[in-house]
């Protein structure tokens, strides 16, 4: 069983203070917290073997290059790819979705072509297929969230339609906690001909992830969810519909012969790897997915699974306090309290060094749906402790204190 | 730092008991403001008289308890002011929350100082100057037409 007290003592900055009181750090669905095993890692890339990837032929550049694809290597397994040239390297998820949005979008999106996304999509997987769809004439398709939290898988085969051609979807909501059956969707897009991608930020790093068994076409993730540094994310792609693409970004490192008017393009991966990438990034991520597999991703989840329990039940038995969301979930809890905005809980929390979020999760539409301008979100990982939500519940009690003071 | 700071008395008061709270009529201004980092989203009416004074306000919204509260505190304090005075007083006001001006300034009794706990939480400034900067934007918009209007 996964211990977060000894887990915790990798992570320098969980020993701090806030506000006079031990940091319970309560947001890692927004930014993970990193062990010294990933600093360490990018520490030593930059001190030891600093050079740019795929160009030169000294020692450092090797260095760099082996680290780099190594990173990539473990990528691939770690959510088992079936080859390393399926797995992209990007800034982040945004990146990543906006790469199939305008790559494979503007190529195969046509007039009257249908997209099916869901009411619960992180603003990532909505606006890039705004945008192309406003730019090819394409139409958006939405499945609805049923009043638990969850999706009717049902209705995937009412929308889906002749003129499908992507469904795009959460694998984990980012607010609700809620897991979606993508596997199931996959097959049912698959048997319509439509093409499937998966927003896996909030699933890769918290439970085992198999792209080849869910059958995804496209499936994007980012390494600061996952223990790793920012401005480095994952675009896996099915090779055989990455190859078919057009490019991305231009640039060096994506090209195979440059002539002043016309250019042949690199090889998957690479052909969607534009300029110098961030090597030191992947170098952290590979630590981090270092960290991750001597953890145990089944550990992860079932750690998280008790915390996230324990942080229901104690929630729910607060009066006035509503739980967004199903039994069944990731470790995310969003709430509201009666008569306390999402933003004045956070501050209150925030002086007992309590740290969640507050505000609208970049998922207006799901606000909406819910009927609420915003929630607070509590949300779990391998580091966070029992006795972390008590202090949770402990504060929350203390905020229906500050607004009981006037009637 | 002190919780009772920030949520004091007269906050919590306005924040539950908002004064002018609610839509208007054909406004001679109606503004529009949003925090978009915590969704705060604020509307402002005001009605100009033919001396240039604020005759009415109101506000509409959604928001947490230090933007609701000065929004609500705003709409007492503005009514009878003219449009310059009013943009005067705004231009203190920013001063104050954002550390460069004095509280004290206002008087002991004064209920504006009750936004003073704010500075020391400087991700709620924005929360607190909201309604503040949206009349500021809808008088700024209010004049515009008018001499739109002119030529």
């Amino acid at each position: 069983m996964l211990d977060p007290h000894r887990i915790r003592t990798d992570f320098p900055i969980l020993s701090r203070e806030v506000n006079g009181k031990p940091l319970v750090y309560l947001d890692s669905t927004a930014t993970t917290q990193k062990p010294t095993a990933v600093l360490e890692a990018m520490r030593k890339y930059y001190e030891r073997s600093n050079a740019n990837v795929h160009r030169g032929a000294y020692t450092l550049a090797q260095e760099a290059t082996e680290a780099y694809e190594e990173t990539r290597s473990k990528v691939a397994r770690f959510i088992h790819a079936p080859s390393d040239s399926g797995v992209i390297f990007t800034r982040n998820t945004t990146e990543a979705i906006n790469l199939v949005a305008q790559a494979w979008g503007r190529a195969n999106l046509h007039a009257g072509d249908e997209i099916i996304l869901t009411e619960m999509e992180h603003h990532s997987n909505l606006i890039p297929w705004q945008m192309v769809a406003r730019e090819r004439g394409a139409v958006l398709k939405f499945l609805h969230v049923m009043d638990d939290g969850t999706l009717d898988v049902g209705e995937v085969d009412t929308l889906l339609s002749d003129r499908t051609k992507l469904v795009g979807l959460v694998h984990v909501s980012n607010v609700l906690g809620t897991i979606n059956p993508v596997k199931e969707i996959a097959k049912r897009a698959h048997a319509a001909g439509a093409r499937i991608l998966v927003d896996g930020a909030q699933s890769v790093p918290h439970m085992p992830v198999d792209v080849k068994d869910i059958d995804c076409d496209f499936f994007a993730f980012s390494g600061h969810k996952m223990l790793g540094p920012t401005g480095i994310g994952v675009l896996y792609g099915k090779p055989k519909i990455l190859d078919a693409m057009p490019p991305f970004l231009g640039g060096g490192e994506m090209i195979r012969e440059v002539q002043l008017d016309w250019s042949t393009y690199n090889d998957i991966p690479w052909k969607f790897e534009a300029g110098t990438p961030n090597i030191g990034g992947a170098i952290g991520l590979g630590a981090a997915i270092d960290y991750l597999d001597a953890v145990g991703m089944g550990e992860v989840r079932a750690h998280e699974e008790r915390i996230t329990a324990k942080a229901l039940a104690a929630l729910r038995d607060i009066e006035g306090l509503e739980v967004f969301g199903p039994e069944v979930r990731g470790g995310v809890v969003s709430f509201a309290m009666r008569g306390a905005h999402p933003h004045d809980i956070a501050t209150i929390l925030d002086q007992d060094g309590v740290e969640i979020r507050a505000g609208h999760h970049c998922a207006q539409p799901l606000m909406r749906r819910l009927n609420v301008v915003a929630t607070a979100r509590a949300s779990f990982y391998i580091y966070n402790t029992e006795s972390e939500i008590e202090v949770l519940v402990e504060s929350l009690k203390k905020v229906k204190e500050v607004f009981a003071r006037v009637s | 730092m002190s919780l009772d700071e920030l949520y004091g008395e007269i906050i919590l008061d306005h924040y539950k008991n908002p004064r002018n709270a609610g839509e208007m009529e054909d406004p001679s201004i109606k503004s529009q403001g949003f925090n978009q980092s915590c969704g705060d989203d604020i509307t402002i009416f005001v009605r100009v008289d033919e001396n240039g004074r604020i005759s009415g306000i109101r506000f509409s919204g959604h928001g947490c308890a230090i933007s609701q509260s000065s929004a609500s505190m705003m709409t007492e304090r503005m009514r009878g002011k003219t449009l310059e005075e009013a943009e005067e007083f705004i231009s203190r006001m920013r001063k104050m929350l954002t550390g460069g001006g004095d509280f004290s300034e206002l008087g002991e009794y004064d209920e504006l100082s009750a936004l003073r706990g704010v500075t020391k939480f400087p991700m709620r400034v924005k929360c607190a100057s909201l309604a503040w900067t949206t009349l500021e934007t809808g008088i700024e918009e209010f004049r515009g037409e008018g001499r739109a209007n002119r030529t």
